[in-house]
């Protein structure tokens, strides 16, 4: 009945004022995941969003903000018909988010169609750094196979023969081990994709890395998966055997629960903590006092996005009309990233730098300290599939 | 080989936890006659419980047995709430009506704590391995699994044959109305056995904890499991329970890390990561919808019925 | 006899004049959500239907129903891949690759019964489930996108909302009246028949295992057709489709709508997923009355909202 009412009245209102180009507010629509064990992450991305825009005055484009969070449930039917819903039913202006490749692949399908502007904060898909890139599709994180890559060049520096791989197996997971075969020189002595996500019991691949007896051991198990897959090798009496190298699966927000487990195993980021910039300096110091821990390259990435929607409002005048000027605007991505300069590639994927990162004691805290810069301008391989080139 | 007996090792261990759920399943199913679904969910309260009071009181042993407490209570207050009555009725009746305890549970975990899942920390002695055999290297944790479930098992088997209790158990089985025209309190008898169940239930959620997960909605997979174990294994029967909880553990995990590298001779490195693990589960099903269609009694029929 | 007007009929046409003017009420609001989510419902209402065909008044609960959404739905989407877009081709592959898989589950399961015939029933969807995420070709876990709706040449073009949603509501209407006129024939007492006493039928001279594996193929081969609408509906199929709980979804909505009754799950499933987008809108934890519901209803009202409203009790 209130429904009828409310719609009654919209209708009226509707057809009474004049059509109107001039936005009163910008929606957003947020998309994550804020159940079961990673809710950690989608949790870390909604703080940095809100520290986005607070430190933007709770405006995008000089306009008042509303944003409608949304748990994708880590499902891909759940994430489309969330999207669906997103377009269709909220009416945002933006949609944000996606921490998961098979996620984002089952909800591009509305986006483009709907013709949605939508900045992914995480996912990193081949497919969409290639044949399913679309000019309203934009990243603010990196290409899946990026990061393992730089992880690849970084074994070959430190000499490693023979590698064994595990990963997930998902969009993502699959990219992973694909990354690191493409760079890594030496022989690969097996490969083995785990069920996901309901398999955290790596018990039986363990056992098999330890029985191909390779020189490293690379795996990539983001969040809560992270936890067990680094409690389990560590279980298994593997650390101080055969080294493990790894890719998201240590981060700001497994370290705490890992602490000594962590120290000393390797993985490589676009962002870190202690890159030198003035808006990153900020971003930290701000997020450990709002919220007493420390932020991720999840919530890195996620708060990258305020400042790339703000600066493209902004230079269109917030006429959300006008698809053609926003989306050169979004691409021209004039932001102070903090990761120090921001640019596309043509397939809307940034190129950017990639830092090793290892774990150390700091007194009684376990941080994340950057060893070196593994590559510069790193752009993924997909581009060249691309349609926009 | 040794390979093939680090992975024995892992399936059995699967084959305890496993044991655990479908030896509280079957004792139910075969001496109240109820399909208890819900079953999951006090697998999955135990691991919440033990999680929780483990932060509080900072051991994981004395959360341990807090969690047991309160699985306990739990259950008993379960049976007498709703179980009592879903008793005579159609097993249709019961699958409907736990499920319906299934949702129920999943919101109120998620109104309680949070959709964000929790985690049982291990204590640091349990993060090392044991050279169980030369070469063969096990996680000292999982072995405290085993030994653990083998003494419950234990426990149990001395608990329904050998005591007065266990004596009154099996009697109800064979005879509800004689052992209440006896003078036996069948309604205590009944809400006792339900709350073992639940405990051995609880007692799993709580074990597995540290190396997979406490979130909601994860007693939904492993149910699936246990109902296959009772019925291969013989639905009121314990050895039956745990003789194919050992079946489908070792199948589940051998085939896990076997049959890929079978599958690689045939199809291509990426389809034989994807279609080895989701065939080796199939295997199971195969073999109940085997057991159920040529020997629907299973492997060791409980004599009484 | 007045049994015409009684309150659940007059319920029913109410039902299926609200259902049939959504999509006007959808255009005048401006919520086209309303209109996506009734379509959601009518598909899944005619899979509810379809299920209580064989449970509610075969006897025959499956909780592997939902294996048949998945099949017609991965029908589909497998030909679609492939470059086959042709409705033609696809809901007729859909309808049969049902029937057949519920032929085969069916003769092996429907020599048990009570809750070992569950439990098959289980145990095959759990088989199907696990096939399709072993097919990487098709997206295995992560599911896959249907980037053209089932083409009909230009008889009806299914892209267009307003028209899959009439589609939709005469599928599933055409589907009821299906239920009911079988249900209502020889064949149908037969198998209402079977359901309260197996072996009087038998005594009779009904082989009961044979009409009860007509009734359970044609229950599965309906499904099918839904699970082809629900791939075109969604352009996405994965196979959490197929998950046992899903079945559960299905087995909740035709209790709560009445199992005695043919349109008795359309009411349940008009309402269950109107709960849930209604109460989720009020509080994140509207989940929490269901369960309990749900027990209630089977404890004490097993004839659902229907029966409530025919004032029958259901043994």
């Amino acid at each position: 009945m209130r429904k009828a009412l409310l719609a009654t009245a919209a209708l009226l209102i509707i057809t009474a004022s004049p059509a109107m180009p001039q936005q009163k507010t910008i929606k957003i629509g947020f998309i994550s995941t804020f159940s079961g064990p990673v809710a950690a992450i989608g949790n870390d991305m909604r703080n940095s969003f809100e520290l986005g825009l607070d430190h933007n005055g709770r405006k995008l484009g000089g306009l008042p903000v509303e944003v409608i969070y949304e748990d994708d449930l880590f499902k891909p039917e759940v994430g489309v018909q969330k999207t669906q819903k997103l377009i269709e039913s909220d009416k945002v202006d933006f949609v944000v988010g996606y921490i998961w490749s098979n996620v984002l692949l089952a909800s591009l399908k509305p986006l483009v169609d709907s013709q949605t502007f939508t900045i992914v904060t995480n996912a990193g898909a081949s497919q969409l750094a290639g044949e399913l890139c679309s000019p309203f599709v934009f990243s603010t994180s990196w290409n899946n196979d990026q990061t393992p890559q730089a992880v690849g060049l970084y074994m070959n520096q430190k000499g490693v023969k023979s590698a064994f791989l595990i990963g997930p197996n998902y969009a993502a997971g699959k990219d992973m081990l694909e990354g690191v075969a493409a760079t890594f020189k030496g022989q690969i002595v097996g490969r083995e994709l785990t069920r996901w996500p309901d398999q955290l019991d790596f018990s039986a691949e363990l056992s098999k890395a330890r029985a191909a007896k390779p020189e490293a051991i690379f795996a990539f198990y983001p969040g809560g998966a992270g936890i067990q897959f680094i409690t389990q090798y560590v279980q298994s009496g593997l650390k101080g055997q055969i080294p493990l190298y790894t890719a998201f699966t240590i981060d700001e927000l497994s370290l705490p629960r890992l602490k000594d487990l962590a120290l000393g195993i390797p993985g490589a980021q676009e962002w870190v903590n202690d890159l030198p910039n003035e808006a990153n300096k900020k971003f930290v110091a701000d997020y450990k006092a709002k919220y007493k821990s420390s932020p991720s390259f999840y919530g890195a990435q996620t708060y990258d996005a305020v400042g790339l929607i703000d600066s493209a409002l902004k230079a269109v005048n917030n006429d959300m009309s006008k698809k053609e000027d926003l989306r050169k605007a979004l691409e021209k991505a004039d932001f102070k990233s903090v990761r120090g300069s921001f640019k596309f590639g043509p397939n809307h994927i940034p190129i950017q730098n990639f830092y090793l990162q290892d774990v150390v004691k700091q007194g009684d805290d376990y941080v994340l300290k950057t060893v070196a810069t593994i590559v510069e301008n790193d752009q993924d391989k997909h581009f060249q599939n691309c349609h926009m080139k | 080989m040794l390979y093939f007996i680090e992975q024995s090792l892992n399936g059995v261990q699967l084959g305890m936890l496993l044991f655990l759920l479908a030896a509280g399943l079957t004792l139910i199913f075969g001496i109240m006659d109820l399909v208890n679904l819900a079953h999951g969910s006090l697998y999955m309260l135990g691991a919440y419980f033990a999680a929780t009071f483990a932060a509080m009181t900072g051991s994981f042993i004395a959360g341990a047995l807090l969690a047991l407490i309160a699985t306990l209570l739990v259950g008993m207050a379960v049976e007498v709430i709703a179980m009592r009555r879903l008793y005579g009725r159609d097993h249709l009746d019961h699958v409907l009506g736990t499920f319906g305890l299934i949702l129920f549970f999943n919101e109120l975990v998620r109104l309680i704590w949070g959709p964000a899942g929790m985690t049982l920390a291990l204590p640091s002695e349990m993060l090392t391995a044991v050279q169980v055999l030369p070469g063969v290297y096990f996680p000292l944790y999982r072995l405290v699994i085993i030994v653990s479930t083998l003494a419950v098992a234990l426990l149990l088997y001395v608990l329904v044959m050998r005591t007065r209790i266990g004596m009154l158990i099996r009697a109800g089985a064979s005879n509800r109305e004689m052992v209440g025209a006896l003078g036996i309190n069948i309604k205590l008898l009944y809400t006792l056995v339900f709350g073992l169940g639940a405990v051995l239930a609880g007692f799993a959620g709580l074990m597995q904890a540290p190396i997979l997960t406490v979130q909601i909605g994860m007693g939904e997979n492993i149910l699936i499991l246990a109902f296959v174990v009772i019925i291969i294994g013989g639905i009121g029967s314990i050895r039956g329970a745990f003789v194919a909880a050992m079946l489908v553990g070792l199948i589940d995990t051998v085939g896990r890390a076997f049959l890929p590298d079978l599958m690689r001779l045939f199809l291509s490195a990426n389809a034989a990561s994807t279609a080895g693990p989701a065939f080796s589960s199939m295997l199971i099903y195969m073999l109940t919808a085997g057991i159920l269609v040529f020997r629907p009694e299973g492997l060791f029929p409980a004599a009484t019925r | 006899m007045s049994r015409r007007f009684n309150t659940l009929n007059l319920l029913i046409a109410g039902v299926i004049a609200a259902l049939a003017l959504i999509p006007v009420y959808s255009a005048l609001s401006g919520y086209p959500f309303l209109l996506s989510l009734f379509t959601r419902i009518l598909i899944l209402a005619m899979a509810a239907v379809t299920l209580n065909l064989i449970m509610g008044f075969g006897g025959m609960v499956s909780f592997g129903h939902a294996a048949y959404l998945g099949i017609g739905g991965y029908a589909v989407g497998i030909l679609a891949k492939e470059g086959f877009n042709s409705g033609f081709l696809q809901w007729p592959v859909a309808v049969a690759a049902s029937a057949l898989f519920a032929l085969a589950i069916g003769a092996l399961s429907l020599r048990t019964r009570g809750v070992y015939f569950i439990m098959i029933t289980l145990a095959f969807t759990q088989m199907i489930y696990y096939v399709a995420i072993g097919l990487d070709r098709y997206g295995g876990d992560d599911g896959m996108t249907i980037y053209r709706r089932s083409q009909f040449g230009g008889l009806i073009n299914l892209s267009n909302r307003t028209v899959f949603y009439y589609l939709c509501l005469v599928l599933l209407l055409g589907t009821v009246y299906l239920v009911y006129r079988i249900v209502n024939s020889r064949f149908g007492l037969v198998i209402q028949g079977s359901r309260s006493n197996d072996r009087r039928m038998r005594a009779i001279g009904f082989p009961p295992y044979r009409y009860k594996l007509v009734c359970f193929v044609i229950g599965g081969a309906l499904c099918g057709l839904a699970g082809a609408l629900l791939a075109n509906h969604t352009d996405f199929i994965s196979p959490a489709l197929m998950h046992w709980t899903r079945s559960g979804d299905l087995l909740v909505m035709s209790v709560l709508g009445g199992m005695g009754s043919v349109f008795g799950p359309v009411i349940g499933a008009v309402a269950l997923l109107m709960l849930e987008e209604t109460l989720s809108g009020l509080t994140e934890y509207w989940q929490i009355i269901i369960g309990p519901l749900f027990l209630l209803v089977v404890l004490f009202a097993r004839g659902g909202i229907a029966g409530m409203l025919v004032g029958e009790h259901r043994g």
